[in-house]
Parts: C-alpha cells; sequence; structure tokens
C-alpha cells in the first residue's frame, strides 16, 4: 500500500515536473528601471531630458551614423561605426562628407534603412520646410550638431554631409543624431488629422511617439505617457553580438531617490538608477548590487574672467584649485561617489594630454599663491558664486559649496553663495558674466557632460562663445585656446584630431580655467538576479548583455 | 433655490477669468527662460529665436493670453513643450488618478473624522475626547511625505505586503478593481486622509460639543426624546459647516498633492505639477493649474449649493 502510494506521488511530482519545465525554461526575464526622470523621456527619436533621456529612449531603440562603444569598464568610451560603417572628409572641400551606410538594416517596422532615410532625419531637424520638420526635437538636437547644415542622398548607401564650417568633430557629435523610421511616420502623417500640413505633421509626431520605429536593439511595446515605457528584444537587430538577452525592459520614472530605493528593496524593481545616498549600507546589506564608474561629467566653477574678476589673476586661479582636499569630500560628504576632478578629463582619456599643473590638495602651496598675490588673514579675497540648491548634474550642489567655502576660507579667500533656482541658474548660464542676472558674481556653478570636445571644451574656452552664442559664461578670450580649437577642429585624422585636442585641454588646466572639483559616478544599483551588467566611463549604458535570472 | 443656484453660478464667471489671468501670469514673472524644456542651454542664438517664434513666445504678453484664454474655452490647452502631448489629454489623465485618490482618501478620512469627532464631541472631557482629540492634533501635525515614507518603509521594504510606488502592476492605463491593482491605492490613500481626518474630526468635535450645550438640545430632551433622537438632531444642525469643511478638504485633495505624489509615484496632478515645474514646461504648467483651479471653483459652488439645499437659512440671508 505504501509503496503504491509513494510511486503514485513520484508519478505526480514526474508529472508536474515535465509541465512546468518548459514554462520554466520559456519564462518571460523583465529588467525592471527606476529611473530618475520625472517623466519618460521623449520616445520619437530625439529624447529630452539630457543624455538620461538618451540612455533609455534614444540609444535603446534607434541607432546613429556613429556609436559609443560601451563594453569596457576600464577604458574611456570611444566613438566606433553604427549606421555608417565608414566615413571620410573631402580632400578638396573640408566641409564635405561622405558617410558610407550598413547594409541589411531594417526599421523596426519592416522598412529598410538607406541614404534617403538618413536625409529625412537630418532634415527633420535641419530643414525648416520638410513635412517632417519638427521644432520640438530642433533644439536638443541641432545644438549637439552645431556645425551641420544639410545631408544629400549619393547613391541608396551613401550619403554626403556638409558643415557650415570644416568641423573634425563631426563624427561625434553624430553620435546624437537618432534615426527614425520614414515609413513609418509617412503612414502617421497620411492618417493624420489637421487644418494644414504643420498641425498634421504635429499629428504624425505625436502618433509616431506611441509607437516608435528605430533600427535599434529594443522595439517598443508599450507606453503609457508619464508612467512607464515597455521595450522588447529586437530578435532581428543588425549587431548579432548585441541582441539583448533579457526579454524585455520596463522603464518607470521615479523622481524621487527614497521612492526608488524602497521599490528596488520591495522587489517592485530590479534596477535603480542613483539611489539614496543614506541607504547605500541598507542596500548592500540585503544583497543589492552598487555600481558607480567615472563620468564624463564635471562639477566645477566657471571663472569670470571679466575686467575687474579677481579670476584674471592665474595665481588666484591655482590656489583655489590647490586649496580643495577633494578625496576628503569624497570621503565625507559624498560617501565616496565621486572622483575628485584634475581637469575635464582624468588620466587615461584620449584628451587629457600632460598638463604641467598637477591639480591636488596642497594648502601651504596655495596659501603662498594667494599671498604673493596680494592677500593673506588679514586681506581675504572676497569672491561670489552663483548657484542652485537642487538641479540635473548638480549632485548636492549646497552641501558641496559650503564645503568649498570652508575649504577656501584656509586660503584666505572670504566665499560668498548667492544661491537660485536650477533653472533660472541655467538660464544666467547663456546669459554670461557681464548680465544683470549674474548679480555681482565672478563664478558660476553648472555642472556639464564632457561626452564630446565641444561639449566639454570648445563651448567653454573659445572666445568666439561667449554669449549670447554659447556657455564661455566667463568670457574667457585667450587666443592660445582659439588657436587650439582650430587647430583640433580642423586636423581629420582621428588619432592627430585626439592629439590636439589633448593639447587644448592640457593647456586649459594649466591655465587653471576653472575650479576642477569632481566628477559624478552615476551610481545605480540592481538585484543579485542581475548579470552581465558593465557600466563603462560615460552617461550611457549597454543593456544588450544584461541577463535577469529567474 | 433656482435664484440663488443662478446668482453662485454667475459669481463663478469673475472668479474663473481672474483664475486664468493668474495663472497664465504667474508663470511668465518667474525669472527663467520658458523654452528651457527644449532649448539645452549651449543652443546658438538663432536657434532659440527660431524656437521661440515656432512657440509664439515672441508675441506681446496679452497676445498670448488672448490667443490662450480663446483656445482654452474652446477645450484647447495647447500642447506640452517638453513632450509635444496636449495638454488637455495630460491633465485628465492625471486629474482622473488624482480623483481616484482622492475620493479614496476622502472615505478613509471622513468616515474616521466624522466617528472620532462625534464620539469627542459627544464625550467631551472624558478620555474617549482625550484620545480622538490626540489622534487628530498627529493627523494634522505629522508631515505626510513624512509618514508616506516611513509607512513604505514598514509595508512595502519590511513587511513586503504593499507595493511601494506606481497605480498598478501594469501602470494606471491598465487599471481595474480588483486587489492587485487597489493594492497600489491603500498607502498613498492612507498617507492623503491623514490630514483631512484630524481637520474633520477637530471641527465636528467642536461642532457637537457647541451644539449640546445650546438651549434647544435641553428643550428636546425636557420633551423626552431618547438620547439617539438628540443625537440626530445634533448632526443635522453640524451638517452645514461639517459639509463645507469637507468639500474644502476634498478640494484640497482634488488639487494633488505633490508630495504624496512624488513620494509614491502616483501618476497624479501633483506628480504632473511636480514635473512641469522642473522642466519649466509653461503650457502644461498653466493648464494644470486652471484645470485645477477651476476643479476647486466647482466644487466649493456645489457645496454652497447643497449647503443651502440642507439648510434654508442660507439661501434666504
Amino acid at each position: 500500500m505504501r509503496n503504491r502510494k509513494t510511486n503514485a506521488t513520484a508519478m505526480m511530482l514526474a508529472f508536474a515536473l515535465a509541465t512546468a519545465m518548459p514554462a520554466i525554461a520559456s519564462a518571460e526575464t523583465v529588467l525592471r528601471i527606476g529611473m530618475t526622470a520625472a517623466d519618460i523621456p521623449r520616445t520619437l527619436g530625439q529624447p529630452d531630458q539630457g543624455f538620461e533621456g538618451n540612455r533609455f529612449t534614444g540609444l535603446t531603440m534607434y541607432d546613429a551614423l556613429t556609436m559609443w562603444d560601451l563594453s569596457s569598464a576600464d577604458k574611456a568610451s570611444a566613438m566606433i561605426p553604427g549606421l555608417a560603417t565608414e566615413w571620410k572628409v573631402d580632400d578638396a572641400d573640408k566641409t564635405k562628407w561622405v558617410f558610407k551606410l550598413r547594409s541589411g538594416v531594417t526599421f523596426h517596422d519592416g522598412s529598410p534603412f538607406n541614404a534617403d532615410a538618413v536625409v529625412w532625419n537630418v532634415e527633420k531637424v535641419l530643414k525648416q520646410d520638410a513635412p517632417q520638420f519638427d521644432p520640438s526635437q530642433v533644439g536638443v538636437t541641432a545644438s549637439r550638431m552645431p556645425t551641420l547644415v544639410s545631408a544629400r542622398k549619393i547613391d541608396d548607401m551613401t550619403v554626403e554631409l556638409t558643415t557650415k564650417e570644416p568641423d573634425s568633430f563631426l563624427p561625434i557629435n553624430l553620435t546624437n543624431l537618432f534615426m527614425a523610421s520614414p515609413a513609418k511616420w509617412q503612414q502617421f502623417y497620411d492618417k493624420a488629422e489637421g487644418a494644414d500640413a504643420k498641425a498634421k505633421s504635429q499629428a504624425a509626431w505625436a502618433a509616431f511617439a506611441k509607437d516608435a520605429s528605430g533600427t535599434g536593439p529594443w522595439k517598443m511595446s508599450s507606453f503609457t505617457p508619464r508612467e512607464r515605457l515597455e521595450l522588447v528584444k529586437n530578435d532581428k537587430y543588425w549587431d548579432k553580438a548585441r541582441v539583448p538577452k533579457t526579454d524585455k525592459m520596463v522603464l518607470l520614472p521615479m523622481p524621487e531617490a527614497n521612492a526608488r530605493t524602497a521599490a528596488l528593496l520591495s522587489g517592485q524593481v530590479n534596477w535603480v538608477e542613483a539611489p539614496a545616498p543614506d541607504a547605500l549600507p541598507e542596500i548592500k546589506q540585503r544583497g543589492f548590487v552598487l555600481y558607480s564608474n567615472e563620468e564624463p561629467h564635471v562639477w566645477p566653477w566657471q571663472f569670470s574672467r571679466v575686467e575687474g574678476s579677481p579670476w584674471n589673476d592665474i595665481r588666484v586661479r591655482k590656489a583655489a584649485n590647490l586649496c580643495i582636499d577633494r578625496e576628503g569630500l569624497r570621503d565625507g560628504l559624498l560617501a565616496g561617489l565621486m572622483v575628485p576632478a584634475t581637469g575635464t578629463f582624468e588620466p587615461g582619456h584620449p584628451w587629457r594630454g600632460s598638463p604641467t599643473f598637477q591639480i591636488k590638495y596642497d594648502k601651504p602651496a596655495a596659501q603662498k599663491l594667494m599671498q604673493e598675490a596680494g592677500f593673506g588673514p588679514s586681506k581675504k579675497l572676497m569672491v561670489k558664486i552663483q548657484t542652485s540648491a537642487s538641479g540635473s548634474g548638480q549632485m548636492l550642489p549646497l552641501p558641496m559649496n559650503e564645503y568649498l567655502q570652508q575649504a577656501l576660507a584656509e586660503c584666505y579667500f572670504d566665499v560668498q553663495l548667492d544661491v537660485i533656482e536650477w533653472n533660472t541658474l541655467f538660464t544666467n548660464w547663456r546669459r554670461g558674466a557681464k548680465d544683470p542676472t549674474a548679480n555681482g558674481s565672478n563664478a558660476i556653478n553648472v555642472t556639464y557632460a564632457a561626452m564630446d570636445p565641444f561639449f566639454a571644451l570648445v563651448r567653454f574656452l573659445q572666445s568666439g562663445m561667449a554669449p549670447p552664442v554659447s556657455n564661455n559664461w566667463g568670457f574667457n578670450n585667450n587666443p592660445k585656446f582659439d588657436e587650439l580649437v582650430k587647430k583640433a577642429r580642423q586636423t581629420f585624422e582621428p588619432a592627430a584630431r585626439d592629439a590636439a585636442l589633448a593639447e587644448l585641454h592640457a593647456a586649459s588646466v594649466d591655465d587653471a580655467a576653472f575650479l576642477y572639483v569632481a566628477h559624478d559616478v552615476a551610481p545605480r544599483a540592481m538585484s543579485p538576479k542581475i548579470k552581465g551588467f558593465v557600466q563603462p566611463k560615460s552617461w550611457f549604458v549597454d543593456f544588450s548583455p544584461v541577463t535577469v535570472a529567474p | 433655490m433656482f435664484a440663488y443656484t443662478a446668482r453662485r453660478i454667475v459669481y463663478v464667471i469673475p472668479i474663473v477669468l481672474s483664475v486664468a489671468l493668474v495663472c497664465f501670469l504667474l508663470v511668465h514673472i518667474t525669472p527663467g527662460d520658458p523654452l528651457v524644456a527644449v532649448l539645452p542651454a549651449d543652443a546658438s542664438q538663432e536657434l532659440a529665436a527660431q524656437l521661440r517664434t515656432a512657440y509664439g513666445f515672441d508675441r506681446p504678453l496679452p497676445v498670448q493670453f488672448g490667443l490662450w484664454l480663446w483656445r482654452a474655452l474652446h477645450g484647447d490647452l495647447g500642447s506640452s513643450i517638453a513632450t509635444g502631448r496636449p495638454v488637455l489629454s495630460e491633465v485628465m489623465r492625471a486629474v482622473g488618478n488624482t480623483v481616484m485618490l482622492a475620493v479614496a482618501a476622502a472615505m478613509i478620512g471622513f468616515t474616521l473624522g466624522l466617528l472620532f469627532g462625534l464620539i469627542a464631541g459627544y464625550f467631551r472631557d472624558t478620555w474617549v475626547d482625550k484620545v480622538a482629540t490626540s489622534v487628530a492634533i498627529a493627523g494634522v501635525s505629522l508631515p505626510h511625505y513624512w509618514l508616506g515614507m516611513v509607512l513604505v518603509i514598514i509595508f512595502s521594504v519590511q513587511l513586503n505586503w504593499l507595493p511601494a510606488v506606481g497605480a498598478g502592476p501594469g501602470g494606471s492605463g491598465a487599471w481595474a478593481w480588483d486587489w492587485e491593482h487597489l493594492r497600489y491605492l491603500v498607502l498613498p490613500a492612507i498617507t492623503t486622509s491623514v490630514i483631512p481626518m484630524g481637520i474633520v474630526t477637530r471641527t465636528v468635535r467642536a461642532l457637537t460639543g457647541d451644539i449640546l450645550s445650546q438651549d434647544f438640545v435641553e428643550a428636546l430632551r425636557a420633551k423626552g426624546l431618547r438620547e439617539t433622537e438628540v443625537f440626530r438632531h445634533v448632526v443635522k444642525n453640524a451638517a452645514p459647516t461639517a459639509l463645507a469643511v469637507m468639500g474644502l478638504q476634498l478640494g484640497y485633495m482634488l488639487g494633488g498633492s505633490i508630495l504624496i505624489e512624488t513620494v509614491f509615484s502616483w501618476p497624479g496632478s501633483g506628480l504632473l505639477l511636480n514635473s512641469a515645474i522642473f522642466q519649466r514646461d509653461l503650457p502644461l504648467l498653466q493648464g494644470t493649474i486652471l484645470v485645477l483651479a477651476l476643479f476647486f471653483v466647482l466644487l466649493n459652488l456645489l457645496v454652497d449649493i447643497a449647503q443651502a439645499a440642507i439648510d434654508p437659512r442660507i439661501k434666504r440671508s
């Protein structure tokens, strides 16, 4: 009797296992990510919300002609071919570039990627009378490729891009122009209702955003504005090595750090960006894994160089750079979540160069420089810094500025802080140190991304980039910088161009052009079930190799 | 009653116009560029001018207000600068989620508030009163976002009983009235209900105590009415004021709590406002404020009419 019972139990178990096994084998793997954004970044090809937007709704669903290599945690992220396999500047006319396109690539809707698609995507942001021209995509795109003016089809798989001046940075800047499907957009346009072509175009883009089509490794499967975006893997992705290893990715906006952390700890998501710093010990203690790496981001003070500015004396600029204990800031206030900045780029980066001025903590040297400049314990130098209480990329602006205030007091600086709202600070950044909005400040604290040469160096150092043109807030006017910018822009061989950029960067460090303080490290916490993730030295990550254990 | 209602509706028109003007101007007088959501700081001057024209921000303010009001009267609140989506649909979706949260919170807060208030008022200066009053004071005094975080830590992180954030496993778009979805509502609703519960408790307690000390209550008792009958008269006399307070509280809750909705990532009007403020999305900000203000005005109108229906003295005055 007992034997019969045991046999029956064994048979039932075997049956249960046999029926469950296929289900286990085919169980859908889902990556659920809590983003810091308050809304899903735009999904129509050119995301908003800065590089977090590009990270989640740009590089996932779309590709650009050139891309970033995100496979290494050790090396600086380098530019690699994307939808273009090769490119070359015209020998006779350096404003013309020829790009050869990758063959066999299709959009998620099945339409082919070709030269027409490239021209269409360039014109969506640059040609005002094109049906697909969309002002809402212009701002976030055109400023990131400031010299591109037009595109022309040579043949099905070749395009010619024209810049307004010779510009060797163009291939790097093109990482920001994502290829959306013209065929899919046209379907929406044909069905759209609207009083005129402009209204129809707007309606078509609105429809496209809800049912997007790119060539990227992830495809849109469902979208609830402001709540969630679901992406599924693109089995037909052209780069077989980057076909996602997870079936689905769910992106959830969670602007509040504690809410993100709670969602992770309670198992609602298995990945959060920027967890609450106070919760890091608990996150680790519960077995979650923390990732961070140096990001191309700089937390600086940008000096005013207008007449009468105390920062016009290089001894003062150098003294400030030598008076900050960055390691103390990292290990104390920021709980390890920063990399001390000794320039815009750190050693190992191809654009670092060999500056002779070594940025480090050397208080006696700083005090000596200040004394040589005419200041001392009884004669302090008053400086005023405009900053914000919060803001994207600003890390902990107030406590960090108060740390600097205390540190610099020991080197005879009297630091006054002018704290304003983040968007206002961001607007003032464009208006410059001479504008009344500077409110008498002689430095401004706005963090910047350093992914490409224009964003990292040119817009701050070239004299022609002074307001209202771009972000040379302090009216930096150094002929050496101008000459080196020109040299880098007109050097088209990649290694030589990198060398020219390194020379420019070294010159800016030697000039102590900024008070360099910190690089952010993009902390993220994940469930231990997530494997295969590599956090590169970039604002972006590759979700393709990530697996989620059941 | 008809004349009273008509008069109240006519009063609403200048209020609505003033609200529209104020919310239009408020977002324009704040410093900063209205195009910051779509215009990076490194954008060229030409690009900035081009976009300013495309979005109509180059026109004089009165013209912008006139156009905005005209379109608003036709149900068009424009498009969000940041997302390009129509503002009205964004606001209505968010308001729908906030209404759901507010109604759930009102059910909890008003029920408990009425209960505690009546008990405390009826048993004034006893230990029952002291307990109920303490609960009410705690409700009014505790910062609700702090309470929300504490509830999340206890019930989501430690006990894993309820979800910490969101509006359902598939978002609010896939909402269903089952436990799988309702469990997402529990913590934000309790958190939202705490302040109205405290305020209603204190109001009803004071009203009940006051009414019980009036002569007509003594007269009712002298006539030999049972205590339950007397209590019914007390409730009826307290109702108009309690209703007005609850109406105001419901109005506040319908306005959405930026803090609570952010703590719970609840996709309501508070979270929408938060997002619009931080992205400096002017059309979205103006549209959201206008719709919420209209809700508040409408709710006050309904409460006034309901009060007049309950208490005839109001419409006669």
